[in-house]
C-alpha cells in the first residue's frame, strides 16, 4: 500500500488489508498530541504519512488516561486552527485573560493583562486552557479521516532501520513501513531517540506535580494564578464553567502522602494554599502525580531522523510551555518538510533536517533554561533571594517593554515564526 | 500468523532494493561512488546543493505560471517535457521529475550521464539521460519533438561559443514554450566573489572551475535570445547570506542571476 495524498488510505482501509506493507513519505512513531498534530500538518501539505502508536486510540480518550490540562498559547491556537482541530476544542476551552504571579503571601506581584501584548495579538487572550483529553479526542476524530494519513494503532514497532536512501519500521504483526524520514514523537522516553543513540542530558527536580480538577463556588474570571511556594509553584488554571485545574508542585518525598489523603483532608490542604477567593471547593475526579524532571536531547536530528516535542526536550511545567514548544516544533518541521517536498527534494536529506534543527534549537534551549531558572529561583524560601525576586517581580511589572517581551515569548509571538503559527496556510 | 519468519527476511533486506540493470558490477560500483559524491550535500558539490532549493523554486514558480499550473499542487509540472542541459549528476533532473515533469537530462560528459542514470534508478525515477551536446540534439530531434521547457542552469559560463549554444538551446524549445537560464555575471564583484572568493578563499569550488572572461552579462543573454523569438520576462539576482548560510532571490544581479524567457507561439 502506497500512501498517496488525496487518495489515502485511512485506518478503515488498512483494516481491510491488516497485514499490508505501507510506503509513506514520513513515518511518525508516537501518535500523541504532538505526533498526531504533526501527522495532520504534513498531510495537509501533501505528504503521505504513516502514524504508528502503541496505544489503542480509544483507550487514550478514557478519563483515567490523562487528567492534565494544557495552556495553549496564541501561536499554538493558530496551529490548531489551521489544522481544523480548534473548532472541536473551542467549546471546551477556557480563555486566560489575565495572569497573576505572586511569591507566596508576599505583597509584591506581577500582573499580566492580555491588552498589554501589542497590536498584532488584537484583543486575543494570552491563551486558553484545554484539557488534554479534549485534544486527544479531537485528534482521534480527525486522524482516521484525514486524506494522506495511515493511522496504524494499536501497533508496536519491533524494529527500526535508517539508511542512506530510506527508513523502515517493522511492526509486531510483520507489517513493514517504509518512508523517506522517521520522526520520533513518543514523548520523554522516546524509544526512537534511544535506538538512534542520541544522548540525553537530564536531571530530576525532586518535585512532583499533583494534578487535579476542582469545582468552585465563585467564578475564576479567566485569571490564571501562579503562587510560588517554597516547595514549588502552585497553579490555579481556569477551565470552563466554575472549574479550575490545579497543578500543585511539592517535594517528591511528600507526594505519596498527599496522594493518599482523603478528599476532606485534600481540600483542607488546598485551601491552605489557595485561600478562599473561589469560595467553597470540591475535587472532581481523581488526582495524578507526575514526577518532574528536565531533559534535553543532545541533537534533534540524525540520519533521516527528526525528534519532536518531549522526545527532544522535556521541561518543568512552571510556565505551561511544554506542549507549546512541541507545537512550535510541529509548525517548523512541517514547514521545512512541506517546502522541501514541494521542490521535489528529499525530505529526509541532511539539508532539510539541519534547517529544522537550527530553527528550533535556540528557542527550545532558551525555554528550557528559563523554566529551569524560574523554578530554582522561586522554589525555596531563602530570605535575601526572596527579597530580590520580589523586587524583580515588582520591577518587571512596572517595566512595560520587559513585561511585553516576556508575554510575547510565552504567547509564541516572538522570533522567526513558522507560517502555521502566524495563522497562514502551510 | 507466521511472525518470526517474516521478521527474519525483512531484517536482511535494506529499506530499498537496489536495482543493477544490465551494467557490469565494476561499472555500477564506480558510478555508485560518483553518484554519492554528486549527492553528498557536504561534499564536492555543496555549492550546487545550497543553490538548489532556490533555483528549483524559480523554475517551478515560473514554469507553473507560464503553463497555467498551481505551483503548490502535488505535481505542478505534470506532463511537461523538460530538457535539463548540463545535467551533471542529476541534481536538478530528479526533483523536476518528482514534480511531474517528463525529464531528459543531457551532459557532454558520458561519466556524468551514467552517474545520473544510476542514481535515478536507485531513486526509482524514470528519467532519460543522454550524453549529447545541445546542437547535436537539435539536429537529431524531429520538429514536433521539441521541449516545453528547457533549462540552462550553471552551464553557459562553461561554454566555448555562447552564440551557437544559445541558438541550439533555442531551437530545442517548442513555440510557446519557455527557457530558464542561470549563470554568473561578468562584473568586478563576480570576479571578487565567484572567482577569487569561491575558488581561492572559501574553497567551495576547485581552483580553475570558472574562467571569469567567460561569464555572461544579463544584457548579452537578453540580446542573444531575441533573434530566436524569445522574450525575457524575468531577471532576478541570487545572493548568498553568509550568516544564515542561505541563498535568496533579489534585485542584485552582480554575481549569480536567473533568467526566464518565453518563446513566441508560432
Amino acid at each position: 500500500m502506497t500512501i498517496n495524498p488525496g487518495k489515502l488510505s485511512n485506518s478503515a482501509k488498512s483494516a481491510k488489508a491488516p497485514f499490508a506493507d505501507v510506503d509513506a513519505d514520513a513515518l511518525i512513531i508516537g501518535g500523541g498530541m504532538v505526533g498526531g498534530t504533526l501527522a495532520l500538518a504534513l498531510a495537509q501539505g501533501g505528504l503521505g504519512v504513516a502514524l504508528v502508536d502503541q496505544a489503542d486510540p480509544q483507550a487514550l480518550l478514557a478519563a483515567e488516561f490523562d487528567g492534565r490540562a494544557s495552556a495553549i498559547a496564541l501561536g499554538s491556537k493558530r496551529v490548531l486552527e489551521g489544522l481544523g482541530l480548534w473548532s472541536l476544542l473551542e467549546d471546551g476551552a477556557a480563555a486566560i485573560d489575565d495572569i497573576r504571579v505572586s511569591d507566596g503571601d508576599s505583597l509584591f506581584f506581577l500582573h499580566y493583562n492580555h491588552r498589554d501584548t501589542g497590536p498584532d495579538s488584537g484583543d486575543e487572550p494570552f491563551g486558553h486552557m484545554v484539557e488534554n483529553r479534549n485534544l486527544r479526542k479531537a485528534l482521534a476524530t480527525r486522524l482516521p479521516h484525514a486524506p494522506g494519513v495511515a493511522l496504524l494503532a494499536p501497533a508496536a514497532v519491533v524494529e527500526r532501520q535508517r539508511e542512506d536512501n530510506g527508513v523502515a519500521a517493522v511492526l509486531e504483526d510483520g507489517r513493514r513501513i517504509t518512508a523517506r524520514l522517521m520522526i520520533g514523537a513518543e514523548g520523554r522516553k522516546s524509544p526512537t531517540r534511544e535506538h538512534a543513540g542520541i544522548r540525553l542530558t537530564s536531571w530530576s527536580y525532586g518535585q512532583t506535580a499533583i494534578v487535579c480538577t476542582v469545582a468552585h463556588e465563585k467564578p475564576h474570571r479567566n485569571v490564571a494564578q501562579e503562587r510560588f511556594l517554597p516547595a514549588g509553584p502552585f497553579a490555579i488554571l481556569p477551565l470552563t464553567g466554575n472549574r479550575s485545574s490545579i497543578v500543585w508542585t511539592e517535594r517528591s518525598s511528600l507526594a505519596p502522602a498527599i496522594m493518599a489523603l482523603d478528599e476532606k483532608e485534600l481540600l483542607q490542604e488546598l485551601k491552605r494554599r489557595f485561600g478562599d477567593f473561589l469560595g467553597e471547593l470540591e475535587v472532581v475526579g481523581r488526582r495524578w502525580a507526575h514526577p518532574l524532571s528536565l531533559q534535553f536531547a543532545e541533537k534533534t536530528i540524525g540520519q533521516r531522523l527528526a525528534l519532536v516535542g518531549d522526545a527532544a526536550h522535556g521541561m518543568h511545567p512552571i510556565a505551561g510551555q511544554g506542549l507549546n514548544m512541541g507545537l512550535r516544533d510541529v509548525a517548523a518541521l512541517a514547514q521545512v518538510l512541506v517546502d522541501t517536498h514541494r521542490l521535489g527534494l528529499d525530505i529526509g536529506s541532511g539539508a532539510a533536517l539541519e534547517r529544522y534543527q537550527r530553527w528550533r534549537r535556540f528557542d527550545n534551549t532558551l525555554m528550557l533554561a528559563a523554566t529551569d531558572g524560574l523554578n530554582r529561583l522561586f522554589s525555596n524560601s531563602i530570605q535575601p533571594l526572596r527579597l530580590a525576586r520580589d523586587l524583580g517581580l515588582a520591577a518587571v511589572n512596572r517595566l512595560g517593554p520587559v513585561k511585553r517581551l516576556f508575554m510575547r515569548q510565552a504567547m509564541g509571538l516572538s522570533g522567526d515564526l513558522p507560517r502555521l503559527m502566524r495563522g497562514q496556510e502551510l | 500468523m507466521p511472525r518470526a519468519p517474516i521478521r527474519k527476511t525483512v531484517a536482511q533486506k535494506p529499506p530499498y532494493e537496489k536495482q543493477t540493470g544490465t551494467a557490469s558490477p565494476d561499472e555500477v560500483a564506480r558510478f555508485a561512488a560518483m553518484a554519492s559524491e554528486w549527492w553528498d550535500p557536504n561534499g564536492k558539490f555543496r555549492p550546487l546543493h545550497m543553490l538548489n532549493p532556490l533555483r528549483i523554486g524559480f523554475v517551478r514558480d515560473h514554469g507553473a505560471a507560464h503553463f497555467g499550473r498551481d505551483p503548490l499542487s502535488n505535481r505542478p509540472l505534470a506532463g511537461l517535457k523538460v530538457l535539463d542541459i548540463g545535467c551533471g549528476g542529476g541534481l536538478l533532473s530528479e526533483p523536476l521529475c518528482r514534480l511531474g515533469a517528463r525529464v531528459t537530462g543531457i551532459d557532454a560528459a558520458e561519466e556524468n550521464v551514467k552517474t545520473a542514470a544510476h542514481h535515478a534508478r536507485e531513486s526509482g525515477l524514470d528519467i532519460t539521460y543522454r550524453s549529447i551536446l545541445p546542437e547535436d540534439l537539435a539536429e537529431d530531434l524531429a520538429e514536433d519533438a521539441a521541449f516545453d521547457f528547457v533549462l540552462n542552469m550553471e552551464v553557459i559560463e562553461h561554454v566555448a561559443d555562447v552564440a551557437r549554444f544559445l541558438e541550439a538551446s533555442a531551437r530545442l524549445v517548442r513555440p510557446g514554450g519557455a527557457m530558464v537560464l542561470s549563470t554568473i555575471n561578468r562584473t568586478f564583484k563576480s570576479l571578487a566573489l565567484a572567482k577569487v572568493g569561491a575558488e581561492y578563499v572559501l574553497r567551495w569550488l576547485p581552483a580553475g572551475t570558472h574562467d571569469w572572461r567567460k561569464f555572461v552579462r544579463p544584457s548579452e543573454l537578453v540580446r542573444g535570445l531575441e533573434p530566436h523569438g524569445f522574450r525575457v520576462t524575468d531577471l532576478k539576482g541570487m545572493t548568498y547570506n553568509p550568516v544564515s548560510g542561505t541563498w535568496s532571490l533579489g534585485r542584485d544581479m552582480g554575481v549569480n542571476y536567473l533568467v526566464f524567457a518565453v518563446k513566441r507561439p508560432e
